[in-house]
């Protein structure tokens, strides 16, 4: 046994996250031309698009863990839709911060009540709720179940955040990329690809490490119950 | 399965009948609410008048935040959550039942409310074709919602923190639909309103289909 989370796999996913990084920030910041209209603020795009999709990605996988949990109550399922969420809510704020700054600089404030930026606010503390229910000091499996109700209902909000600029006239831009008339500089788009794919991976590896400190919390958990139990019935011995 | 929810909704009004909660501590709690906003904001009748909606709704979602505690913490104490497992009854009507008595005490709440900012706010309430129905779909959707997060949250010792920490952004949706169906209704352009109507309707029919499908799972715990 080592004495982290690490392994192999997770190695080399990290160096491959943290050059994947160094390459992300010199395209973005460097090699990427500014946009016509937005200029430099452009490079902003880079972090925000592909932190909030990542996030959304996240939250579903939590979805699907969680019914995953409901129909097969195996304890992977739940450790998984916990560590995805906890992972998502990381990104996911980090859109928010990010997505922040640039409404500083283009719109002239931090933020705005449109539909996009209510339900991702939304969101963001329906996620903190789910992570909430996760610690309650509960019997595991019926922890895990509440959990899993709870994470199942963050299905329809990440649907109605993620088409929200669809579905009401918005502030925030529309989809930019999948819209057919876009005609998006080569290399932007590309730093836009290489964005999702390197936040991709800094999700995949944190999460790798998310679940196995959960896994592992669990197993001391166990160990707490069994050396209760064990002193219970040295002390029942010890009476008789 | 209507039957069982006919059953506990019959219970739930009936304890309600009997103990009043509703009527002697959620309704005066409710009217103090929109006092207090009256107070907060200057009893000036030009500004209560542009935000009565909002102020209506969430007056509403705060006082049937505490009916739909009361209604979980009457099924959390003396082993009766154990005793309605072993009842036998249909999960799915017991949603039901729990959904409709906390719809029932919910519009009793609304009109009474919706008394207040007429007589204290002088709202307009003309425009009934589009209130009616918005009150309608938003108390389902509140119900539905509530009873899912209510037996979750019931039985646990943080429950009053944990409710509202998961019911109410869950509730933004309905706070902003209803609002802005109100508006328009009583700004007196009840066309725009609509489709906020549509909204509610939307989410009161997920919430009540997310109810009934995942109820038997909440029931399990004690």
């Amino acid at each position: 046994m080592n004495d982290g989370t690490s392994s192999p796999g997770t190695r080399v996913l990290g160096a491959l996250t943290l050059i994947g990084m160094a390459v992300l920030l010199a395209f973005a910041l460097v090699i990427s031309p500014a946009d016509e209209t937005q200029e430099e603020t452009v490079r902003m795009f880079y972090v925000h698009v592909p932190t909030a999709l990542v996030a959304f990605g996240a939250f579903f996988l939590t979805v699907a863990a969680s019914v995953g949990y409901l129909l097969r109550r195996s304890e992977g399922w739940d450790v998984m839709a916990g560590a995805s969420a906890e992972v998502g809510a990381v990104l996911l704020a980090a859109t928010l911060v990010s997505g922040m700054l640039w409404g500083r600089v283009t719109w002239g404030v931090y933020w705005t009540w449109d539909a996009r930026l209510t339900l991702t606010a939304l969101l963001f503390v329906l996620v903190l709720g789910y992570l909430a229910v996760r610690r309650l000091p509960l019997e595991r499996e019926r922890r895990s179940r509440l959990a899993a109700v709870v994470g199942l209902l963050l299905g329809p909000a990440t649907v109605a955040c993620h088409y929200a600029t669809t579905w009401w006239r918005t502030l925030h831009q529309g989809p930019t990329i999948t819209t057919a008339d876009a005609k998006m500089d080569g290399t932007m788009l590309f730093t836009f690809f290489l964005g999702m794919v390197v936040f991709g991976l800094l999700y995949v590896w944190l999460l790798v490490h998310r679940f196995r400190v959960l896994w592992l919390e669990h197993r001391v958990e166990d160990l707490g119950l069994d050396e209760a139990i064990a002193e219970r019935r040295r002390e029942a011995v010890g009476v008789s | 399965m209507l039957r069982d929810a006919a059953l506990v909704a019959g219970k739930d009004l009936r304890l309600e009948a009997r103990s009043r909660v509703a009527l002697n501590q959620v309704a005066p709690f409710a009217l103090l609410v929109l006092m207090l906003f009256a107070f907060a904001l200057d009893p000036d009748r030009g500004i209560l008048a542009r935000v009565t909606p909002g102020l209506y709704w969430v007056a509403v979602l705060f006082s049937g935040l505490l009916a739909v505690q009361r209604a979980f913490a009457v099924e959390s104490t003396d082993g009766v959550a154990d005793a309605l497992r072993l009842s036998g009854l249909d999960p799915a009507g017991v949603f039901l039942g729990k959904v409709a008595a906390v719809a029932v005490q919910l519009l009793a709440l609304e009109v009474l409310l919706g008394l207040g900012v007429v007589v204290l706010y002088g709202a307009d309430p003309s425009s009934v074709a589009l209130l009616v129905p918005t009150c309608l779909a938003a108390t389902l959707g509140l119900a539905a919602a509530g009873s899912v997060y209510g037996i979750l949250a019931a039985g646990l010792r943080v429950r009053e923190t944990l409710l509202p920490l998961l019911l109410l952004p869950v509730l933004a949706p309905v706070l902003i639909a209803a609002t802005s169906a109100f508006e328009s209704a009583l700004g007196g352009f009840p066309g725009e309103g609509w489709r906020w109507l549509g909204l509610l309707v939307v989410f009161a029919a997920l919430y009540t289909g997310l109810g009934l499908a995942t109820f038997g799972v909440l029931l399990e715990d004690g």
